[in-house]
């Protein structure tokens, strides 16, 4: 007999056949994500979950007897019967009483439920998703300098000397070109100083002298020996990425627009955490001037004043400067607002936006929320804010400017916001 | 003796006592025969694993394992289901998964379930003996898998999962239900198949394809007889007969049908003998879980937990009872193994009358080793079921006829007149040719318009299930590349109904 232990074996034996399963069952499953997602609270999408399919394209079909025919079934536990009696039919016909015949029906089939990991719901959630213009910026930008040890150079600065490596060359040398050993000069001296014969203590003083003279042309270091440690810069991806929500927090947003921002925030907020090793967000909220906030205060503070965008933008400009150098951080803005500006702030805006916000962020989103309905109506002017952006983005500059006004609006606009760019379009 | 282990805690060391002192209770008083045994200790998420692809430790890939997988863990997770203590292997080695959470009398409880019973039983039945080669097994399934996954590089993963898909579908009508010629050895089959194609490789000649082919045979002339001869038909094995005559498909796809064929046939035996397989095992593991306590190797404590496990694995709700499902294979093999023990050793007169070969001869053992060798369930109920033990689980036989309006009636009960049609009624319901619907492919006009005939064999007006079938159909038609027909006909030639399909999104690789 032989033991074994199998339990220390890798795990996921099953693991490509549940993919393959996944992959077989993708639309059903991608739809079921949907559905899921837009009934749900944001912050259960980043638990993954169960899910339930409808099993067709999943089933596999067996040749096996329908309903029908003559059954004979023996059965345990018989208590009253006696042989010749007439049982009424069960309702719905078959039951258990004709035994197999109810087995194995079409109606355990309809639907099938099962669990995705958090990984899975989310690949699933945020498929063929890609930011915008990411791989130029990514090749420009995303990466910074960092040194690395290269080997060792002839020549370089005293600090950098690579003592270690010296000193084997040095010592190479030496064995190499035959430098005696002070301790070999050390015991011919004592050796002199111990004979007696005249003529062999001659020929040791000579010996002893030559030695000397060799010692001298070899010397202990040469410069040739010097070996410095070598650097190279060496560029370093940045693994980090700052999320700023701006929000307007005057009186004319609703609880509804503000869930519709957070929607929108904690879905950016998803993606990049897959994306970047390191995501931190920044709430700056805004009446007529801007604050930075925690995320409590943020969505549920109420806070009154007028409406100055340029004040949350001037802030975000200011930390972005104090604490988030471009060189090191991927930057990322959203902006949720009911669309009002005050009247004289226009031109603030547009040249913070182009001048100080565009040139720093990977990217800009401007979500414009209403109440539920409100952008249906066609006749309703546009909103000071939407004016402003939208000649920008005309004039070129990459804004990326929706209008939401239903909860089940924020997926496929997340979508569309961050769907890969075609070449040559302007975001 | 000593205590083979304390608590429930138990190490390797434990595991090599109890298995040895299981073995000479087992080989030494019971006299089994049993392959070498490989205990190997899993975690429960391997044993999920293993259940999902059919419990063979290797196996090719497929999305259904996936989709098994999935049902099983979350069943598990959710806590609506336990795993079972084992599973066992038909193998030489016979290979038993342990699960490393059991407690130190679980481990024995299974050792001596699936080490001994099992595993004697599928070294020395006599369909095991037949069907399966368990030398071979666990290289051929090695060669299935890397064969399947060779075909996926080449031929790309769909059209390899679209193939299984079919053939899959097609399993349970693809096994031979008589014995051949010649004796399966898998380990052959697979070489000759290496060779078959190193040669074809080798000896491959691009001119010969131009040189002109013979004048063919008259095909008006070819008898419908003759024809039917020339292609083995009938046919009842399905996809031997798509690999040897389907005119579309490619080598490889013929050789995974091969595969899926081969492994259908392994499992074959296993379907007809669950009710011996298990009684056997449970007959065994209480036989040595008994004699370890009566010798004093296992406590008092740890024997009640033993039987508190076999108990609720031996337990058979009534008819009436919310959790009844059909006879529990458990139960029955084990009260059935332990009223021939009872025949042979303590006999009543009615046993002496109904069984006069075995009844009072004394030896349990040897009577016992004698029918698991040589039955199956539907021979073993047909043979063994006693007018005692009838009495004892208070059968009783339905006959639910839908011509009867009135409703079911209760044929036969737990009496003199009913012992006899209750015993063939349940060997009959344990009858693979009656609980598998009868199809066989019957004709194929190879020259015309290909058009593939099988006959579903009707019996007691038992139809297929028709949203299945039509599936099925359309995998085969798939393989097939041509249209399929299938006519359920009755005892007397009636053809009930008929079952068209076309092929559609073609399985077939592009010549």
């Amino acid at each position: 007999m032989q033991i074994l232990d199998r339990r220390l074996n890798p795990s996921g034996k099953s693991l490509e056949n549940r993919q393959r399963f996944l992959r077989r069952a993708k639309a059903h499953i991608q739809r079921a994500v949907r559905e899921a997602s837009q009934d749900r609270n944001i912050s259960d999408i980043l638990d993954g979950g169960e899910i339930s399919i409808p099993a067709d394209g999943l089933s596999e079909p067996r040749f096996h007897h329908g309903p029908g025919g003559i059954h004979d079934n023996v059965l345990p536990g018989n208590k009253t019967f006696s042989e010749g009696d007439i049982l009424p039919r069960p309702e719905g016909g078959g039951g258990r009483g004709a035994g197999g015949a109810s087995d194995g029906g079409a109606d355990a089939e309809d639907a099938f439920r099962f669990m995705l990991t958090r990984e899975e719901f989310l690949d699933l959630f945020l498929e063929d998703l890609e930011l915008p213009d990411l791989a130029k910026r990514k090749l420009a930008n995303v990466e910074h300098e960092g040194i690395r040890r290269a080997g060792y150079s002839v020549s370089g600065s005293p600090v950098n000397l690579a003592v270690t490596r010296t000193s084997r060359l040095a010592l190479a040398r030496r064995i190499a070109l035959r430098r005696p050993t002070p301790k070999r000069i050390e015991e011919l001296e004592a050796e002199l100083a111990a004979c007696e014969d005249t003529e062999r203590r001659a020929e040791m003083r000579a010996e002893i002298a030559a030695l000397k003279t060799r010692m001298k042309r070899i010397p202990y270091i040469d410069p040739i020996d010097i070996r410095y440690r070598r650097f190279e810069n060496v560029p370093k991806p940045v693994a980090q990425a700052v999320m700023f929500c701006l929000m307007d927090v005057s009186g004319s947003m609703s609880e509804h627009m503000k869930d519709l921002a957070k929607r929108f925030y904690m879905l950016l907020y998803v993606f990049l955490t897959r994306r970047y090793r390191h995501v931190e967000i920044v709430f700056i909220r805004h009446t007529d001037k801007a604050e930075e906030v925690d995320e409590e205060t943020f969505f549920r503070s109420p806070a009154t004043g007028g409406t100055v965008v340029s004040s949350a933008l001037e802030a975000m400009r200011r930390i972005v400067q104090d604490r988030y150098r471009p060189q090191d951080w991927n930057i990322y803005a959203a902006q949720a607002s009911d669309g009002d500006n005050s009247y004289g702030d226009g031109e603030l805006t547009a040249s913070l936006i182009t001048n100080a916000i565009l040139p720093v962020t990977q990217y800009f989103a401007y979500l414009e929320v209403g109440e539920a309905g409100q952008h249906d109506n066609p006749v309703m002017p546009n909103s000071a804010l939407w004016g402003i952006y939208e000649r920008l983005a005309t004039d070129g500059q990459a804004l990326a400017m929706r209008k939401v006004s239903n909860r089940s609006e924020i997926y496929p606009v997340f979508r569309d916001l961050f769907q890969r760019q075609h070449e040559g379009k302007a975001v | 003796m000593e205590r083979l282990y304390q608590g429930a805690e138990w190490d390797f060391a434990t595991l090599q006592r109890i298995h040895d002192a299981c073995e000479e209770i087992g080989l030494r008083e019971l006299g089994l025969d049993v392959y070498p045994t490989q205990i190997e200790v899993i975690t429960t998420e391997q044993m999920v694993d293993a259940y999902s692809s059919i419990g063979m430790p290797l196996f090719y890939k497929h999305w259904s394992f996936g989709k098994h997988f999935t049902q099983h863990e979350a069943l598990y997770r959710t806590g609506l289901r336990g795993l079972a203590y084992e599973i066992v292997i038909n193998s030489s080695p016979c290979v038993c998964y342990l699960m490393g959470d059991n407690t130190a009398t679980m481990q024995a409880l299974v050792i001596a379930h699936a080490a001994f019973g099992h595993n004697h039983f599928f070294k020395n039945n006599y369909l095991f003996r037949q069907w399966t080669d368990a030398e071979g097994i666990l290289d051929y399934l090695e060669f299935a898998k890397k064969y399947v996954a060779r075909c996926e590089e080449r031929y790309g993963h769909a059209l390899v999962e679209r193939t299984l898909d079919a053939a899959h579908a097609l399993m349970a009508q693809s096994v031979d239900r008589y014995p051949g010629k010649k004796k399966l050895n898998l380990r052959q089959e697979e070489e000759r198949e290496r060779r078959r194609r190193n040669h074809k490789e080798r000896n491959f000649n691009d001119l010969w394809r131009t040189v002109p082919a013979g004048a063919g045979k008259n095909v008006a002339e070819l008898s419908i007889d003759r024809r039917r001869t020339l292609l083995g038909l009938p046919q009842e094995n399905i996809l031997y007969f798509l690999e040897k005559n389907g005119p579309r498909l490619a080598p490889w796809q013929r050789e995974l049908l091969r595969i899926v064929r081969h492994i259908a046939q392994y499992f074959y035996p296993q379907g007809q003998t669950k009710v011996m397989n298990e009684g056997t095992a449970t007959y065994v593991h209480y036989r040595i879980m008994s004699r370890l306590h009566e010798r004093g190797a296992i406590s008092d404590g740890h024997y009640l937990e033993f039987l508190q496990s076999h108990t609720n694995v031996v337990f058979q709700p009534t008819w009436d009872d919310p959790r009844f499902s059909g006879f529990n294979p458990y139960a029955l093999g084990f009260a059935m193994m332990r009223d021939i023990e009872r025949i042979v050793t303590d006999p009543s007169d009615e046993d002496r009358e109904w069984f006069p070969a075995i009844a009072g001869t004394g030896d349990a053992m040897a009577v016992l080793r004698d029918v698991w060798a040589n039955y199956r369930d539907e021979s073993f109920i047909g043979q063994y079921l006693s007018p005692r033990l009838m009495r004892e689980m208070r059968m009783f036989q339905l006959h639910d006829d839908p011509a009867e309006s009135e409703g079911i009636l209760v044929e036969a009960i737990q009496n003199e007149p009913g012992y006899q049609r209750i015993r063939r009624q349940l060997s009959r319901r344990h009858d693979i040719g009656w609980m598998d619907p009868n199809i066989e492919v019957v004709d194929v006009d190879l020259m015309g318009d290909r058009r593939l005939i099988l006959h579903h064999n009707v019996v007691n007006g038992c139809a297929l299930e028709e949203t299945d079938a039509q599936r099925v159909l359309q995998h085969l038609a798939n393989l097939w590349g041509y249209d399929v027909l299938l006519r359920e006909i009755d005892s007397s030639d009636t053809v009930l109904k008929e079952h068209v399909c076309s092929p559609r999104n073609a399985v077939l690789a592009a010549a």
